[in-house]
């Protein structure tokens, strides 16, 4: 079952200027963006820093009016124009635990906001309701006095995550989840995550830049470059059978864990460098852009140009 | 053999809390020779960058014991008078925000400028600004001439590194600190600054101190490694042996927490517990040993030493010999044991 449909989305931001402060153009930062998430399914946004990844969330959140476009979410359409509702069955984790969390306020009343929003409860009811959040979350329910400082990187984060899943929303967007954080606690955040989509039967907006985590928690993933999607697929298909160069290039520039293959893996990155320069043409218009996409398989799309 | 380039002698490095003094880099000894790379690799907490601004001199307030050689002189607190002359010339530092290490009000060329005008004084206006160009052509910045006159913020992240590189390579170093280069940066980019500073340490014959916590990038970078824990080096081998046969449980636990590319694990291994703060560092036996609680205690060593288990590949404490993680039966470890 579809639980999200993105269609046709374009997030413009204006350029002002002039005397009259007058819009002279404008910053596509998502630019015609099409794609469904399943129940239950970890979706992969994966793109560089401007490729639009986190705008497309932001506007999936209702964080930033939409140009042009729909959303529907479990059919019904979640936008009147730019301004897009905010729902309480869409929730978003973010990147950086240390700034996402208010430091003057204590754990409790940071999980409750949102409950506090939505919900009319008593006081001892919300605070039960948060404990039992925090036991989920695996911290100790005596923490609620505690301030954000008080706990690592890690926990954080997992207060971050018992704040999302207060309201059991059913689509979770997780911006750069674990990107602050050092491999051994993000391995601790990727394992927990895993379990709680189970255990809650959770969907996953999963925006990410690194590539190793992402084919480690998605089924399907879009690439996207310049506010456009160039490919679209399974894991297996985006990471075994890339078939637009953009995605080549950044397949080949992960950093492999075997020092062995150094000087092939350099050699295969210049190779697909050079591609990249010579067929740049070939796989963008005139204006930096990619195409359409076109579905090479039931599960594949790549941007590719018109034939003939 | 010549002497190493930089060879850092029973370094410890404290900071003030309170009243006392504690060490975040604690009785650390390693060499870097030239044309080396060597990465030093570790969790935040671990002290491989209170390492790298401690061989810099640019800690403030903290504590400096122990020698650092550099081509044989010993630069531990030198004053900052005299350890000027040797930053930003011989010795020099990449860092890991291009934005925050680079001046906001001032133009790109101007900044790198400083670097000349401090350790090449003789040189005439004109010609520096030819070298500044030729520099920032070397590191692969289009349009250097526009550039040139262009402040931080009109840059690229990527762009301002390759703009920090230009300012640390500007007088040759002999030596090189690239304190966490790539973190900041996208993949793609990522590789095209590993790959310029791979050519450019090739070029001038360099030694570099690379510091990350990129596992992935010190097997595409690195000849040597030395892997920190809580202030001191408990693996140190060259990258080949340290990725193929990994001997400290910190090392082993590390290696099998990243998700990686060509195999699909469905759980990633957790190091158990968390990396102790500075205050609360454990500093009497093995200090991994709160992180590994199911090993028995008498596998480690009271006072752990590192331990030479082949030519250049040292180990820490005996409780390597002893580890397996919880998921393995121990079983299995003996038997592996018995085999090899």
């Amino acid at each position: 079952m579809t639980l999200l449909k993105v269609n046709d989305l374009k997030v413009h931001f204006p350029i002002r200027g002039g005397i009259l402060n007058r819009k002279i153009d404008a910053i596509r930062a998502v630019d015609g963006v099409n794609f469904e998430i399943r129940q239950g399914e970890t979706y992969g946004l994966v793109g560089e820093s401007g490729s639009g990844k986190t705008t497309t969330g932001k506007a999936v959140m209702g964080l930033n009016n939409i140009t042009d476009g729909e959303i529907y979410f479990e059919n019904e359409l979640l936008n009147k124009g730019s301004k897009v509702n905010i729902r309480r069955d869409i929730q978003m984790i973010f990147q950086d635990p240390y700034s996402s969390l208010n430091p003057r306020k204590r754990v409790f009343d940071i999980i409750a906001e949102p409950i506090r929003n939505y919900e009319k409860l008593s006081k001892q009811e919300e605070k039960r309701r948060v404990q039992e959040l925090l036991s989920q979350v695996g911290l100790s329910p005596e923490s609620i006095l505690k301030y954000p400082h008080e706990f690592s990187g890690g926990q954080r984060q997992r207060i971050g995550v018992a704040r999302a899943i207060a309201l059991k929303p059913k689509l979770i967007i997780m911006d750069e989840p674990v990107s602050a954080l050092d491999v051994s606690v993000q391995a601790q955040v990727l394992n927990f995550m895993q379990e709680l989509q189970e255990e809650l039967n959770l969907t996953y907006l999963f925006i990410s830049h690194d590539l190793g985590v992402v084919k480690h928690m998605c089924d399907r993933i879009g690439i996207m470059y310049n506010g456009r999607y160039v490919e679209e697929g399974t894991k297996e298909e985006i990471f075994n059978d890339p078939q637009h160069i953009y995605t080549k290039r950044l397949v080949a520039a992960i950093p492999d864990i075997d020092p062995k293959r150094r000087q092939d893996n350099f050699k295969f990155r210049e190779q697909v460098k050079d591609e990249f320069t010579n067929s740049y043409n070939d796989y963008f218009d005139e204006d930096g852009l990619a195409y359409q996409l076109k579905p090479i398989t039931d599960t594949h799309r790549v941007a590719l140009p018109e034939r003939g | 053999m010549s002497n190493p380039l930089l060879e850092i002698k029973n370094l410890k490095t404290s900071f003030r809390i309170g009243e006392k003094y504690y060490a975040a880099v604690d009785d650390v000894s390693l060499n870097v020779n030239e044309n080396e790379v060597l990465a030093i690799v570790g969790e935040s907490g671990s002290g491989k960058s209170a390492l790298a601004f401690s061989v810099m001199g640019l800690h403030n307030r903290a504590k400096i014991e122990g020698d650092i050689f550099f081509k044989g002189k010993n630069i531990a607190n030198l004053p900052t008078k005299e350890m000027n002359k040797f930053r930003g010339n011989e010795l020099s530092m990449i860092f890991q925000d291009p934005l925050t290490a680079l001046n906001p009000l001032m133009e790109v060329g101007r900044q790198i400028d400083e670097v000349l005008i401090l350790h090449k004084s003789n040189m005439p206006k004109s010609q520096r600004k030819k070298y500044i160009i030729e520099l920032l052509e070397r590191v692969e910045i289009p349009r250097p001439k526009h550039v040139y006159n262009q402040f931080p913020h009109e840059l690229s992240g990527g762009m301002r590194q390759r703009v920090i590189i230009a300012i640390a390579i500007a007088n040759q170093p002999e030596l090189l600190i690239a304190d966490e280069p790539t973190t900041a940066l996208d993949v793609t980019i990522q590789a095209q600054i590993l790959d310029l500073m791979r050519e450019l340490k090739d070029d001038l014959n360099s030694g570099v101190v690379l510091i990350t916590h990129d596992l992935g990038v010190v097997a595409e970078m690195a000849d040597r490694v030395a892997v920190m824990y809580a202030g001191e080096i408990v693996e140190i081998a060259d990258v080949d042996t340290l990725f193929n046969n990994p001997q400290h449980p910190y090392t082993r636990s590390l290696l099998s927490s990243i998700p990686l590319l060509d195999d699909a694990q469905d759980k990633l291994h957790v190091i158990h517990g968390i990396v102790p703060s500075l205050k609360h560092l454990p500093r009497e036996g093995c200090r991994f040993s709160a992180r590994i609680p199911w090993i028995e205690e008498d596998a480690h060593e009271e006072q752990p030493t590192l331990h030479e288990i082949s030519p250049g590949h040292f180990v820490r404490c005996t409780c390597y010999k002893h580890f397996y993680f919880p998921d393995e039966s121990k079983e299995d470890q003996n038997h592996d044991v018995a085999k090899s």
